[in-house]
């Protein structure tokens, strides 16, 4: 089992992390990988930019408890999760989830059920910068029924 | 002394990100949030809020947690990541 996460101000690169992916074993026949951007329009507001901030210490252990919890639940060999912080741009890369499987099933499974519990579980603010002003983004009820939908711990 | 850290738009709205509370111990996260209220009773609304999270030691808690000496409490709103 190849668990890993970062949490960084830097880009990451999709083929850089497909490769480490591949070469992490030799087992996987399903490798399913997710990126995530920052929108650049919430609401009919133009968003100038984001800024992630988050809980040094404890967002580490919230995402490597995700990880540990899908490697449970899920038939994988590999995952790895990227989270950036910091000052943003719309249509940056923000987050990236990247999960090997011998199937697919377990696969995409597994790379849903991270999503959803890193949007509900693990300690990101995001404060979104616009024309008219500084907001911090609120909950979406959407994020805690996909969450929910996956039974207690 | 117990650390206690506020994070995001909490943080923005008490105007201060972390504060030493010197209090007896052990006591539960609720005895710690009555306490903080009586020496910063401007603080009230925001720290009473029910969708307010809480960790101890940088773990997920509840406001019956139990905190000793030394610990870290961090009060925060719904995370808003990925």
């Amino acid at each position: 089992m190849n668990l890993s996460l970062s949490i960084q101000a830097d880009d990451f690169n999709l083929q850089d992390e497909y490769q480490r992916l591949l070469e992490s074993d030799n087992l996987s026949g399903a490798i399913v990988t997710f990126v995530g951007r920052v929108r650049d329009l919430s609401v009919d507001k133009k968003i100038a930019g984001l800024f992630l901030e988050y809980y040094p210490g404890m967002t580490e252990k919230a995402l490597d408890n995700i990880l540990q919890e899908a490697a449970k639940r899920f038939r994988i060999n590999a995952a790895r999760i990227i989270h950036r912080v910091g000052q943003l741009n719309g249509l940056d890369q923000i987050v990236f989830v990247g999960v090997t499987s011998v199937h697919r099933e377990d696969a995409f499974a597994a790379a849903e059920f991270i999503m959803d519990y890193l949007k509900n579980q693990a300690p990101f603010w995001k404060k979104e910068i616009t024309e008219s002003g500084d907001s911090w983004v609120e909950t979406k009820d959407k994020d805690k029924k996909l969450f929910e939908r996956w039974g207690e711990k | 002394m117990i650390k206690v850290l506020f994070f995001a738009s909490l943080r923005e709205r008490l105007g201060v990100d972390k504060i030493e509370f010197i209090v007896d111990t052990p006591l539960s996260v609720m005895d710690l949030r009555l306490a903080i209220i009586k020496q910063h009773p401007a603080w009230e609304s925001e720290l009473t809020k029910k969708n307010l999270l809480i960790a101890v030691n940088k773990e997920q808690s509840h406001i019956e947690s139990l905190i000793h000496t030394g610990d870290e409490v961090a009060f925060f709103p719904p995370v808003t990541g990925g």
